[in-house]
């Protein structure tokens, strides 16, 4: 009896001790989870350029070129078959001696401008590019113009005149 | 006049945008559809193996495998097909009425599929090809800017690419826009 409630009692110090450690390592575990999340990139290890120098241009390049199948991702992201093809081939590309340049218009031939994540700049894209630029010089043209004439109308109202200085004080005397 | 300006311009633009989404909205406009680049250049050049034997369906003998040159001086459709592909069965039916219909030779191209499978696809639900070619590796598929199967090229004589169709074909689209053009490229001189 009395050793099992001493065994007991040495116990429930040392889970207690046992609890602390194991939720320090938790909250450890949680925070290198979140230090150490990397973004997931879909190229296999078996599709890669063994030059790095290389590898590292077409991962650069794979990441200016838009998924056609899943059209929010860049070729290096996505995991569809087609990225995957075109990944393959865009090293193909670099690998047999294109500039990155060549590479991209080699894709760009073959599925238009709609491929690049970053479209040219050229008259139908203009107001994607300086559409927005544009808008936020007219709002504050809009503003300051309106702030202006706002504070124009808010000058100090005219003195009053003897006429109505004697009215008021006839209205403040008047008893409540 | 300013100040007018100032409200007509807004209400102006504001109508703009309502007709843009009036059209965007209509039931046969994909936003995810994408302009071909292809449109306007000639056919890439492929040459293509077919299957080692054509499927079992009675009727004119089959080409199997060809090139880009092979299709030179006729219009023709090139289709890409796949058995693993769904609405390439949607529109199989559609595709099998067009032929002879249309008197326009159909060439399928099997896109990323096993010799077997193609041709079994074809022996269950019918051949509407004048000729198969197999593209295993897609490397066509890219050349022609394939994105997804189905996916369907008018070509004019001269192996030009006149129009592409993503997606099934419809009995609808075939006769709203592929047929007319047909028939103006096939009145064309070579």
């Amino acid at each position: 009896m009395a050793l099992a409630s001493v065994l007991s009692l040495r116990s429930r110090r040392s889970r207690r001790l046992e609890g602390r450690t194991v939720i320090r390592r938790r909250i450890l575990l949680a925070a290198s989870f979140v230090v150490l999340a990397l973004p997931a990139f879909a190229v296999e290890p078996s599709e890669m350029l063994k030059n790095p120098a290389l590898e590292a241009r077409a991962r650069a390049v794979g990441q200016e070129l838009r998924c056609l199948v899943c059209q929010n991702e860049s070729i290096d992201e996505s995991h569809a078959d087609l990225a995957h093809d075109l990944r393959v081939l865009l090293r193909q590309r670099i690998a047999a001696g294109d500039t990155d340049q060549q590479a991209i218009d080699f894709i760009v031939r073959r599925y238009g401008d709609f491929v690049l994540l970053k479209p040219p700049v050229e008259p139908a894209t203009w107001l994607l590019w300086f559409g927005p630029a544009v808008l936020l010089v007219l709002g504050a043209a809009g503003a300051f113009i309106f702030v202006r004439r706002r504070n124009a109308g808010a000058r100090e109202p005219p003195p009053l005149t003897p006429a109505e200085r004697q009215r008021l004080d006839a209205l403040l005397r008047e008893p409540n | 006049m300013v100040k007018r300006l100032l409200f007509i311009v807004p209400a102006l633009l504001f109508l703009a945008l309502v007709v843009y989404f009036f059209v965007a909205l209509q039931p046969g406009h994909d936003p995810q559809t994408l302009p071909s680049a292809m449109v306007g250049r000639p056919v890439p050049s492929f040459d293509l193996p077919g299957p080692p034997a054509p499927p079992n369906y009675a009727g004119p003998p089959v080409k199997l495998g060809f090139t880009n040159r092979d299709m030179l001086g006729r219009v023709v459709l090139v289709n890409f097909f796949a058995s693993w592909c769904v609405p390439c069965r949607v529109e199989h039916p559609v595709l099998m009425g067009l032929g002879p219909a249309a008197n326009v030779p159909v060439v399928g191209i099997a896109y990323k599929d096993k010799a077997a499978d193609a041709v079994g696809f074809l022996n269950e639900y019918g051949n509407p090809y004048v000729a198969i070619a197999l593209d295993q590796t897609g490397r066509t598929g890219i050349d022609f800017g394939v994105y997804g199967v189905p996916e369907t090229y008018v070509v004019d004589k001269r192996g030009i690419i006149r129009l592409r169709h993503v997606g099934p074909l419809t009995a609808e689209s075939v006769a709203r826009e592929i047929l007319p053009l047909v028939r103006v490229l096939s009145a064309q001189p070579q």
